[in-house]
């Protein structure tokens, strides 16, 4: 008789871990609500405005961005994103899409870079620069990340990022590192891309800009970096600044072969 | 004149399936902005859509619908190469119509 509840009771017990077992994981839930929401991203509202925004005489040298070079030649926006940041003779500097969209917006239509960067995200024309960011992004949907990291500046900046990533610091002594460099680490329910190596690295840095659904916000990588470091408690990089580019050329160069699919929906 | 829509007709069988995607604020009138005032509503209150100039649909829309909506119908009879037209008009009197064709 004893020996029966026993049984039963363990039986019990089996039925109620499978049924938790049963369940979907959290990261197969997040993966089936943005399926059911790819089919109206409104990313596509942003690529949409970025391309007129493209082709828009704009700026006091009333001319369009169809000349700017971002690496592929000028005006060559198929494919320009995946081989992302990579050296510029012109400037002299690595740059990543949006502080290249900067160059361009500066040179070809006489905006004032400065003024630009120093503008809140999400305001006049930052809000230009991501609908920008997302149209040149958009260019290079399917494509793998190849970028070119064959310049001693890029491997230079390759190693700055590797070492900013790496590096602890703030009030909470984190780096990038605490949460992002190793596999199956989760923050609460979600899983948590390990950013050194693939698949990781090519699923996160190939999935922004994206279109957060929680904030209806458009996000390009510069303002996804900019919160990280908020959750680090560490004081805002400027925008296109060395800092953010060599760290966005670091996940690149980790995530080679990794399939872009920018601009793309969060939850 | 509000941001371009996106809208893609697709032919299935007799019908076409139309998906339209709209860009607007769609601001409830209910938030605070920092300074603690009212953000005045804004937001699309009438929706309708036309199959080769021919009314098919008509929507009045408020402040429930969430910003950068989604709208998606069936069109009978509809085939390929047919104009499907959609047209809002916001609470400011803005309006925007854009035109796809069935593919």
């Amino acid at each position: 008789m004893t020996q029966h509840r026993v049984l039963l009771a363990a039986l019990l017990t089996a039925c109620a871990t499978g049924t938790v077992w049963a369940q979907k994981s959290t990261a197969e839930g997040i993966a089936e609500y943005r399926a059911m929401l790819a089919d109206g991203n409104p990313s596509d509202l942003f690529e949409a405005k970025g391309e007129g925004l493209w082709q828009q005489k704009r700026g006091p040298k009333n001319a369009s961005l169809e000349q700017c070079d971002l690496g592929k030649g000028p005006g060559v926006v198929k494919g320009a994103f995946v081989e992302l940041p990579r050296y510029f003779a012109d400037t002299q500097r690595v740059q990543d899409m949006e502080s290249r969209l900067l160059t361009c917006m500066e040179t070809l239509q006489g905006f004032n870079a400065a003024e630009i960067a120093r503008t809140p995200f999400g305001r006049a024309e930052q809000v230009n620069m991501t609908a920008l960011a997302a149209y040149v992004s958009a260019g290079s949907r399917g494509m793998k990340f190849n970028l070119p990291n064959n310049t001693v500046q890029e491997k230079t900046m390759y190693e700055v990022g590797k070492r900013i990533f790496f590096a602890r610091s703030g009030t909470h002594d984190f780096s990038c590192a605490s949460c992002h460099a190793e596999d199956n680490k989760r923050i609460r329910l979600q899983d948590l891309p390990n950013l050194t190596k693939n698949p990781g690295a090519g699923n996160g840095f190939g999935a922004w800009p994206a279109y957060r659904v929680s904030n209806g916000q458009m996000w390009g990588m510069q303002l996804r970096l900019n919160d990280c470091y908020r959750q680090q408690r560490f004081p805002y990089p400027l925008f296109g600044s060395d800092a953010t580019i060599a760290l966005g050329l670091y996940l690149g160069v980790n995530g080679k072969g990794g399939e872009s699919i920018a601009p793309a929906i969060k939850r | 004149m509000g941001d371009p829509m996106r809208i893609r007709a697709q032919a299935a069988g007799s019908n076409a399936t139309v998906r339209v995607l709209m860009a607007h604020e769609m601001e409830t009138g209910q938030r605070k902005d920092a300074a603690g005032k009212t953000i005045p509503a804004w937001h699309i209150t009438d929706v309708s859509a036309t199959h080769n100039g021919k009314p098919v649909l008509s929507a009045e829309w408020g402040p429930a619908v969430a910003k950068n909506p989604f709208l998606q119908f069936t069109v009978k009879g509809a085939k390929a190469g047919d104009k499907i037209a959609v047209s809002w008009k916001d609470n400011k009197g803005d309006t925007r119509t854009d035109e796809a064709t069935v593919t």
